[in-house]
């Protein structure tokens, strides 16, 4: 069966246009508003969907995803909660792919082979362990393997040519290019300073390869989708969150409005381009 | 990025405990390099940096120079003979780390890295502090070698630990406050991971425990050691023969695996560590990872942890801000698992009661993670039994703690 990651970017491929990537929190602000915000999102712009789980000492990120895992964790958000949010997505969306995005500890709490299966049943495509490298992976990956959930890479400005195959060894779905050396959501990815290592990874993996880490702006969106097979954006999202949050605002209304308009700069980003 | 320029020796045999890490940086299940992808070309090249080293004569020599001229080893094994005749049972020594340049064990270490950093062409360096001895040991190192230091330490830290704030703003130092997550020692530790990973070019992450992804848990240990190695030819000189027991108190566990380390081969030996039980096992306020936690991974390594059912890390307790981190150094994690080390708890109570014993039979005042070892050092002199000789490090000294005992006693200074 193909999976939902590779259908989806080889229909992308189609109208040579890249995807557009949502990263929300799962459970934040709190499962009810998380649940509409998931719902929405497909209809706003979101090709694929990252799903952060929660952690308590969330090592590589910004400020902005460090408190939505804080108010997720305060409402109660488990990592079986986020997997029930997953299953409750797949009963109107059988098509966008998830990716849960977070740390190990965790996933060694629940057990790998319990979790995969559980995981598979509630619709997860793909998965992002953060503080679990290569090196660590194996255990990880058998059982994503028996799964059938992929098990997406990071690939980062410090990875050189000599450890890509470390990385890219037992990959699939995609490769997560981590665009600056920091934490999500504190400096800005350059195009120009992407483009070759996208090429370089895309080569390497014969993967499509989504930019991260540093997007936070349409125009800045708009740049990465020329260079590469997609954007992700999450800090900015949370933090639409959060200031709704502080102004008593529609939290939902806020992030899916954000998300279209970041979506819309993706989907644009190659208009007038010769298709390949 | 370098390859490790030597492949470690595997255990020779399953009782050959002195052989590890693995190549994988094991400690049996515990250890590993669990970071960010970023830094893993940092800890790949740190560890082929780390094990030129000790072929390097000459940066041996330095690293030995400084340590007899600037920390003031070999510290003392010093007989408390006070202590032995209130205890009734084995001869106590202690092994005076109290006595080094900034008063505790902590600088050993510092030096050594230091000098590794310098190696490495590293121009900024960082650290994390929970009491701020690490931070002091770490400011000091920089200072001597004109290095800009900053200090990641949790903002309620700061706020109680103020003199040591102070000392390190003295040494050159900038001190960072954290107030992210709980504001304590391991908030820090993740600012200053979030500091190395966004500064990877010139920066050196200086950690101060046996802790930390592979290669930090066995160099550490390895700078560490040198009191175990002194120990050993200190009891020999004083008394003919290896001590029955160490003992050392248990935080992330540098002073003890430095202690440990070099007797994990002599059978005849027993090893304990000390654990900070806080307000006691019975309740959530400890730090005891080992009695009271399960493994997990948290900084770059798998190793016992406090943690919630969900795999939370929950906030660890203890009167002593040196003992207050909910993990605790993989090899410890593996020692307690094949039984070849004891882990022992002792509550804030017990401590405070061990550091006025300490400092009204033996003038000495010690540190109050210290206070943790010596307040077990009754039923362990009892149970080694007279004519017996055990070896507890003092592995640091108390004048930074006054406050805080007066405080718990209700005094005013």
């Amino acid at each position: 069966m193909k999976s939902r990651i590779d259908a989806r970017f080889a229909a992308l491929k189609a109208q040579d246009r890249a995807a557009f990537v949502a990263y929300v929190m799962a459970g934040d602000p709190d499962r009810a508003t998380a649940l509409k915000i998931l719902q929405g999102l497909p209809a706003a712009g979101a090709d694929l969907i990252e799903l952060g789980f929660p952690f308590s000492d969330p090592m590589a990120e910004g400020p902005p995803i460090q408190k939505a895992a804080q108010r997720a964790l305060k409402n109660g958000m488990t990592l079986k909660g986020v997997l029930d949010l997953a299953a409750e997505f797949r009963q109107t969306d059988q098509t966008t792919p998830l990716i849960m995005m977070g740390y190990l500890n965790p996933l060694v709490t629940w057990g790998f082979e319990g979790f995969a299966q559980a995981a598979s049943a509630a619709g997860i495509d793909g998965l992002i362990v953060v503080d679990c490298p290569p090196e660590e992976a194996d255990p990880l990956a058998d059982a994503l393997d028996a799964a059938d959930i992929s098990l997406i890479r990071l690939a980062t400005p410090t990875t050189d040519d000599k450890r890509l195959p470390v990385v890219l060894r037992r990959t699939s779905g995609f490769v997560y290019y981590v665009s600056v050396t920091g934490v999500t959501g504190a400096k800005e990815a350059d195009a120009e300073a992407v483009r070759p290592a996208v090429a370089r990874i895309r080569a390497a993996s014969g993967l499509p390869v989504a930019v991260g880490f540093g997007i936070r702006t349409p125009e800045r969106a708009g740049a990465i989708a020329q260079v590469a097979d997609a954007a992700v954006v999450g800090s900015a999202l949370v933090d639409e969150v959060a200031d709704a949050l502080e102004r008593n605002e529609d939290v939902t209304a806020r992030v899916l409005s954000k998300v279209e308009s970041l979506a819309k700069a993706v989907r644009m980003a190659r208009a007038g381009s010769i298709p390949a | 990025m370098n390859a490790p320029t030597q492949a470690m020796v595997p255990p020779a045999t399953p009782n050959d405990f002195a052989a590890y890490p693995d190549a994988h940086g094991r400690f049996g299940q515990f250890g590993g390099r669990y970071v960010a992808e970023t830094l893993m070309p940092l800890v790949l090249d740190l560890e082929a940096s780390y094990l030129a080293t000790k072929q390097d004569a000459a940066f041996q020599a330095e690293l030995n120079g400084l340590l007899t001229h600037y920390v003031g080893r070999p510290s003392p094994l010093y007989f408390a003979e006070r202590l032995t005749d209130h205890f009734g049972g084995a001869k106590i020594y202690f092994k005076r780390e109290d006595l080094n340049h900034t008063g505790a064990h902590k600088i050993n270490n510092c030096i050594g890295q230091i000098l590794l950093a310098r190696r490495m062409g590293k121009t900024r360096i960082i650290a994390e502090t929970g009491a701020g001895q690490h931070g002091v040991a770490t400011a000091t190192v920089c200072a001597r070698f004109g290095l800009p230091c900053v200090v990641y330490m949790g903002a309620l830290d700061v706020a109680r630990q103020r003199p040591n704030v102070f000392r390190m703003n003295l040494l050159g130092a900038e001190v960072m406050p954290v107030t992210s997550g709980a504001s304590t020692l391991k908030d820090a530790m993740n600012e200053a991971l979030r500091d190395w990973v966004t500064n990877v070019e010139d920066t050196y992450y200086l950690i101060g425990s046996a802790a930390g992804p592979h290669p930090y848990p066995m160099m550490v240990r390895d700078f560490q050691a040198i009191m175990g190695r002194e120990i050993r030819e200190q009891v020999l000189e004083a008394e003919g023969r290896l001590p029955d027991a160490v003992v050392a108190c248990v935080g992330g566990g540098s002073n003890a695996i430095g202690t440990f380390h070099p007797f994990l081969n002599d059978e005849s030996v027993r090893i304990i560590g000390v654990e900070a039980a806080g307000d006691g096992m019975g309740t959530d306020r400890h730090a005891a990872a080992i009695n009271g936690g399960r493994p997990g991974v948290l900084h770059g390594n798998k190793t016992y942890l406090l943690q919630d059912p969900e795999g939370q890390i929950t906030e660890a307790h203890s009167i002593s801000a040196g003992l207050d981190y909910p993990g605790i150094g993989p090899e410890h994690s593996w020692l307690h698992d094949v039984g070849r080390a004891q882990y022992l708890t002792c509550t804030d109570t017990e401590a405070l009661d061990a550091f006025k014993l300490c400092a009204e039979l033996e003038g000495i005042i010690p540190a109050l993670e210290t206070a943790h070892a010596i307040a077990r050092l009754p039923d362990i002199a009892r149970d080694v039994g007279k004519g017996g000789i055990v070896v507890m490090n003092l592995s640091g000294r108390g004048d930074k703690d006054v406050a805080t005992v007066a405080d718990h006693l209700g005094r005013t200074i």
